[in-house]
């Protein structure tokens, strides 16, 4: 075994107090095998007794290095790395990665496609900020709201095995479009879910919003105020738990968000409970889209038929020599994009999910850059953690809802 | 593009001679690197593009004059308009001014683009690595780095490959 090395501070002087270096203050390691770190987190705490007088993040635990894998693939095959971004809001990935191709070839979607996008990526935030509730209510010794919010994550994870025969890494939403139609099962599975959950959040609401003992965890700790946030780069429920009305499906409408009657949840508080309030909110809005989409879901094709961009329906390959011909060529070689650069985002469950690609000609991107929610979301912890007790750090870290392979890409 | 960022643009030209290209209702404008803070704080203090929403950076090896871009993308929250600010540097002694001065959230892009890219940010307050382990060598998303494999174990070749990894080597 090799000799352990002494841990000093000499690497991280200018981020502690001067009391630190003279040992008066304690420094604490949470993380990365922490369970209230959500993933590989680590923070090192300096504390003055029970209070949080410094925080410095260290990630990087689960880097993969998806950019420069990304730049290796063609477009089509670099979509499947999108997925292990943000594994609990996969489709919204996919979305964004698609809209950015879609933006940089200059591609059309189908009406029927952009509806079943909508569609599920709304079913994906629940199930997103799902997770988010039942793993800040167990930081917050709740210990059954996580089993009953992965009861409802499950359905919606099976509607999403209905259509693309996966859970989680779904890869559905293809440039161009959807990879295929949906089942017949599909109306029922989805009625069936917005007939029990708004009961169910309820439940969940009875459980906790008017509880002393969350109350006392979430009211007034991590505030976080409109200026700080924005100059911070924080997007989402956390902006606008903060009183910034911001939010990219109502203020620049992708996928004909425009169409759709919800409304935008914004608390002007910007502590723990505001954000708790904002994400509780917004499945229900979530709700509202997921029953204007299925119920104006129209008849047609699901992908574009420019066939340079998109393969031909596998039925058309055994009749035509040309769709033939593009299969092979669309899958062997991919398609060329132009020698541009674009930037594009939506709205996901974190926040401000943007995409900037470069082409330069060929069939693989030649500079991709995921811009993910979470890293910045998790910059502003040291910021807002300042102050509390330690315990108070826990909850502030589950309010902010990150997922690390987002962070560290 | 939209009217107002065309006035923004060409407020931009007139006052610190930027270039500027269009792309698809997207407006770029190309700043030099001893200009770029003086730019990105008249853009945010007088036009109200008070987020920064991704940072960035292209390598153009084996193009050495510029080599890098590094990439701020800007919002409006007030007005609901985004500009992208590119700013070419050379490939020999990659630095550019630090913006954290600027913008909160340009702190940890600024930490990871010297750690993806190697560029450096003078006068950056915290210049460490933070994606990559602290000491690491090399810059991984430059294109003059391999991409890199592991190379599977089978039993006729284990003991040849084990030898290869780095952990082995005690």
């Amino acid at each position: 075994m090799t000799q352990l090395e002494e841990v000093t501070l000499d690497e991280l002087k200018h981020l502690v107090s001067n009391r630190a270096i003279m040992g008066e203050t304690m420094m604490l390691n949470m993380g990365p095998q922490h369970p209230a770190t959500h993933g590989v987190l680590r923070l090192l705490v300096e504390l003055d007794g029970e209070i949080v007088i410094n925080c410095i993040p260290d990630i990087g635990f689960l880097h993969t290095g998806i950019e420069k894998n990304m730049e290796a693939k063609t477009y089509q095959k670099a979509e499947v790395m999108t997925d292990r971004l943000d594994y609990l809001s996969t489709v919204t990935n996919n979305l964004a990665y698609c809209l950015a191709v879609e933006k940089l070839v200059d591609l059309d979607v189908p009406p029927r496609a952009q509806v079943l996008r909508v569609l599920l990526t709304e079913l994906q935030r629940i199930a997103s900020h799902l997770v988010w509730i039942g793993t800040h209510a167990l930081d917050l010794a709740a210990m059954s709201m996580f089993m009953y919010t992965f009861r409802e994550r499950e359905v919606i994870l099976d509607i999403l095995e209905l259509v693309s025969g996966q859970r989680m890494m779904t890869t559905y939403i293809r440039p161009g479009g959807v990879w295929r139609d949906v089942p017949v099962e599909f109306e029922a599975a989805v009625r069936d879910f917005l007939k029990t959950f708004p009961k169910r959040l309820d439940e969940y609401e009875a459980l906790l919003t008017r509880n002393p003992f969350i109350l006392d965890r979430l009211y007034g700790i991590g505030k976080l105020t409109k200026e700080k946030a924005l100059n911070y780069g924080v997007t989402g429920p956390i902006l606008r738990a903060s009183g910034v009305d911001w939010d990219l499906r109502k203020k620049r409408p992708y996928m004909g968000y425009e169409e759709y009657d919800f409304d935008v949840p914004i608390r002007t508080e910007g502590d723990n409970y505001a954000r708790y309030l904002v994400r509780v909110q917004e499945m229900r809005e979530s709700l509202k889209i997921v029953e204007q989409a299925l119920n104006r879901l129209p008849m047609g094709p699901v992908r574009s038929d420019n066939r340079k961009f998109v393969p031909p329906p596998r039925s058309e390959i055994g009749l035509s020599m040309e769709a033939l011909i593009h299969h092979f060529k669309l899958w062997t070689e991919g398609f060329d994009a132009p020698k541009a650069a674009i930037y594009s985002a939506v709205e996901g469950p974190r926040g401000e999910l943007g995409v900037y690609l470069e082409g330069d000609g060929g069939p693989k991107p030649y500079r991709i850059h995921m811009r993910t929610p979470s890293f910045e979301n998790v910059g502003v912890i040291p910021e807002i953690c300042k102050g509390h007790l330690v315990a108070d750090l826990i909850a502030i870290v589950g309010s902010i809802d990150f997922v690390l392979g987002d962070i560290d890409r | 593009m939209d009217n107002k960022l065309e006035k923004i643009v060409q407020a931009l030209q007139e006052k610190f001679k930027t270039q500027a290209e269009e792309f698809r209702g997207e407006a770029h404008v190309f700043a030099g690197a001893g200009q770029v803070v003086d730019v990105l704080t008249f853009l945010r203090d007088q036009q109200g593009f008070e987020l920064l929403s991704a940072m960035t950076a292209v390598d153009y090896w084996p193009q050495v004059s510029p080599r890098f871009h590094v990439i701020y993308q800007l919002t409006s929250v007030a007005n609901n308009l985004s500009l992208m600010v590119r700013v070419p540097v050379n490939g020999d002694q990659p630095e550019v001014p630090t913006m954290t001065g600027v913008y909160a959230a340009a702190n940890w892009r600024e930490r990871e683009i010297w750690d993806m890219f190697g560029v450096r940010f003078t006068g950056h307050p915290d210049p460490r690595r933070i994606l990559m382990p602290p000491d690491w060598e090399g810059h991984p998303l430059r294109k003059d780095y391999p991409l890199g494999y592991e190379e599977p174990q089978f039993t006729f070749n284990y003991e040849e490959i084990d030898l290869r990894k780095p952990y082995s080597k005690e």
